[in-house]
């Protein structure tokens, strides 16, 4: 497989200046001196990414993705190093970056299509696709200025795509506009991977890497940490880096004056014990540490998860007679088990709490008290992991036999029960 | 993974476009095309850049006049407006008030003035171009002298206006212009729009990194009027100083502003005279030499001038690496 973009030992140091003189006037007046730190944005980078391939760069803010984009696109200049692009190439860093407020959309497709590097005879003869794919026919012929966001964003990715670039750079610009225009863009990104184009994908968004690449690099701090298949890469991203993988404990104070207060809160989960995430489908505890002054009987204990968007994911029936509980003076440990948690991707809070079962009064809530995290290796994605089984069989009643299911059964996952169909 | 990305680059040079810095889907090329992009400047790769990119320049150039004039006759009238004020009150100063006595002396300022105005404008617009379309520079690579090149096409456009408006006007006094000398012109013409872009393209890029350049330019470019035969004749300087014979090389150093030489041959061909009698007493407004002394100066300026434009091409694409941080 031929190589489409070669990346040589590429750095790049930008100079981080305490104060920084944008004119002559003031270089005069501190003797032409601007102190600067190096910093570098990408230091050694070294890949190949091969022709026809959906590659995914991943990494924080900051850890030198975008600046990587910028340079294999010519936008900005290596400090050193070498990068080598096989066939044409357009970079959709910013939709409509090239847009001139006060043109019409007319005029800025051209100006954009030309800028993007499209020969103008060639633009008008994909002028009415590069309109009919924005869904602008009213209002091709209105300044741009007058677009809504929605508007402009779609122009300016109907002209990116209708470029028809051997290789095309992506930063985190394929979640736009509404569902169904976003569908189509998806659509254009398929048909470019069925045409073998080589698309790289720039985000911090673990769930468009999946869907989309067949490999991922992961960076941080300019360096390539790993240069992997989708699932591994997103693992070590989220584990390594993010540093929300870790199932540790956190300590928290109880509160003063009250009978029963919650000690250390520990989420475990049921897999290999060294791994720091844990896969969809596995079981998990929760370990409540309560120390109690008094003896509280009918106490009712609570639980609730929210995942990192802080939505409300699962909360515990309060009144479940399953969770009450006498607490001895002295207090004890709560234990919470899930058998299975079919979640996917994504780092959960667990908050605990203890009330009383006859009075509305609670003793103590720990709000979003300790987390854990979910590494999906597989490549479904969203918040839950459901159970499919995918059959087909003919419409007609002529046959008597029936076809067996020819999709994938969606991997089974660890303890459960594979149901025939 | 091995195929002729694996060689140097210099082996194949069929198949490698090397461009200090900006990758380009240039259009119309095969898919075995490839594009290095490393920290070097090099020349010839910008300059087939440039042609390769023409279409941009002209849809740039046209957007821009969009933009300004709506493209209606009555912008473009508009744009007119400032050079006529000009040009009335140099009109009113020198032939009002301070009494010169040059006969059709509007007609040797607007000679003079036309060169002068592309010039002008050019310089001014390109210096601030680049860190007004910020937006562009730093989220799309293209050869971004384009942009400095599409302020000279904008000046470029309103000259041919003026140039008309001009026409009208000689035809208007009945002034035969010398057209021995309009034969110049179009060299003459060509002179000016290389040494525009020059410079252009050099204070679009210096611009960025220090922001006052505008300032200066502004200032500069009054002191370069000045220090150009426009609103007075090369004759009274050339005069004055014959009669300091030792002061003989000061007129050299006047000819060595390139804008001089192309001033001094559109007043020639447009004014047609290099003289004018007031009172019994001969004035001398421009040197008596042939066509081929004012060709032969032409063929300086443009050939120092095509120096010039590719020295800033150089100094272009040295500064050009770090746009998008500045910006």
């Amino acid at each position: 497989m031929a190589v489409a973009i070669e990346v040589r030992d590429i750095s790049k140091q930008f100079r981080l200046y305490s104060e920084k003189h944008t004119s002559l006037k003031e270089r005069v007046i501190h003797g032409g001196k601007m102190p600067f730190t190096p910093f570098w944005a990408l230091r050694d980078v070294n890949v190949d990414i091969n022709q026809g391939e959906t590659f995914g760069i991943l990494g924080r803010n900051g850890c030198g993705k975008s600046t990587l984009l910028k340079c294999i696109a010519g936008i900005l200049k290596p400090t050193s190093g070498e990068i080598r692009v096989r066939g044409s190439l357009a970079a959709m860093l910013e939709l409509g970056a090239g847009f001139q407020p006060d043109l019409s959309g007319r005029d800025n497709i051209f100006l954009n299509g030309s800028l993007l590097g499209l020969p103008r005879s060639e633009i008008a003869k994909r002028f009415d696709d590069i309109v009919a794919f924005a869904e602008l026919e009213d209002f091709i012929d209105n300044q741009v200025k007058f677009y809504s966001s929605g508007m402009y964003v779609r122009l300016g990715f109907a002209v990116a795509v209708n470029v028809e670039p051997d290789v095309l750079l992506v930063d985190e610009v394929l979640a736009v506009g509404d569902a169904a225009f976003q569908r189509k863009c998806m659509d254009h990104v398929k048909k470019f991977q069925r045409e073998g184009r080589t698309i790289v994908v720039v985000s911090h968004g673990t769930d468009t890497i999946r869907q989309n690449c067949g490999r991922a690099m992961v960076m941080n701090h300019g360096q390539v940490i790993t240069v992997d298949e989708p699932g591994e890469a997103i693992r070590i991203y989220l584990a390594d880096l993010l540093g929300v993988g870790t199932l540790a404990g956190s300590e928290s104070g109880g509160i003063e004056g009250n009978v029963l207060a919650i000690g250390t809160v520990q989420a475990e989960h049921g897999g290999s014990g060294s791994r720091p995430h844990m896969y969809p489908g596995e079981s998990l505890t929760v370990t409540a540490d309560v120390d109690s002054l008094d003896a509280v009987p009918n106490a009712m204990a609570t639980i609730a998860i929210h995942d990192d968007k802080n939505e409300l994911v699962f909360a515990s029936d309060p009144d479940d007679p399953a969770c009450a509980m006498d607490i001895p003076v002295g207090g004890g440990v709560v234990r919470f088990y899930f058998p299975e948690v079919p979640l996917l991707d994504g780092t959960y809070s667990v908050s605990v709490g203890v009330r009383s079962a006859t009075e509305t009064a609670i003793f103590d809530w720990k709000d979003q008290v300790t987390q854990f995290e979910v590494a999906n290796p597989g490549r479904s994605t969203g918040r839950v992991r459901l159970p499919v089984d995918v059959s087909f069989r003919l419409r007609s009643s002529g046959h008597t036999g029936e076809v067996p299911a020819v999709g994938a059964q969606f991997a089974p996952l660890a303890g459960w029960e594979e149901t025939a169909s | 993974m091995s195929l002729s990305v694996d060689r140097p680059a210099h082996s194949d040079p069929e198949h490698v476009q090397a461009i200090g810095g900006s990758t380009r889907f240039v259009p119309g090329q095969s898919h075995d095309r490839v594009t290095v992009v490393n920290g070097k400047v090099q020349l010839g790769q910008r300059l087939k850049d440039l042609w390769l990119n023409r279409d941009l320049l002209l849809l740039l150039t046209r957007s821009e006049l969009k933009v300004k004039y709506k493209d209606s006759v009555l912008g473009y009238a508009w744009s007119m407006l400032n050079p006529a004020l000009v040009l009335t009150i140099y009109f009113l100063v020198f032939k009002v008030i301070a009494r010169n006595h040059q006969p059709f002396f509007a007609i040797w300022l607007f000679a003079g003035l036309l060169v002068w105005n592309l010039f002008n404008t050019a310089a001014m617009g390109a210096t601030s171009v680049v860190v007004g379309k910020a937006g562009i520079v730093k989220k799309v690579a293209f050869p971004r002298e384009l942009l400095a090149l599409s302020v000279v096409g904008v000046a470029l456009v309103l000259f041919a206006i003026q140039v008309v408006v001009l026409i009208l006007a000689l035809l208007l006094f009945g002034i035969q212009p010398d057209f021995a000398f309009v034969a110049i012109l179009p060299m003459a013409l060509v002179a000016l729009i290389v040494f525009t872009g020059a410079l252009s393209i050099f204070l679009s890029a210096v611009n960025v990194y220090l922001r006052d350049t505008q300032h200066l330019t502004e200032v500069l470019l009054m002191a370069w009027f000045w220090g150009t035969p426009i609103v007075y004749t090369f004759g009274l300087i050339s005069g004055e100083l014959a009669k300091y014979p030792s002061l003989v090389w000061v007129k050299y150093v006047y000819l060595c502003n390139p804008v001089t030489p192309i001033v001094m041959t559109f007043q020639r061909a447009i004014y047609g005279k290099t003289q004018y009698t007031y009172a019994g007493q001969v004035y001398h407004v421009l040197p008596n030499w042939g066509p081929l002394t004012y060709a032969g100066l032409v063929g300086i300026v443009l050939a120092v001038s095509i120096g010039l434009f590719l020295l800033a091409l150089i100094v272009f694409g040295r500064l050009e690496g770090n746009f998008a941080e500045e910006l």
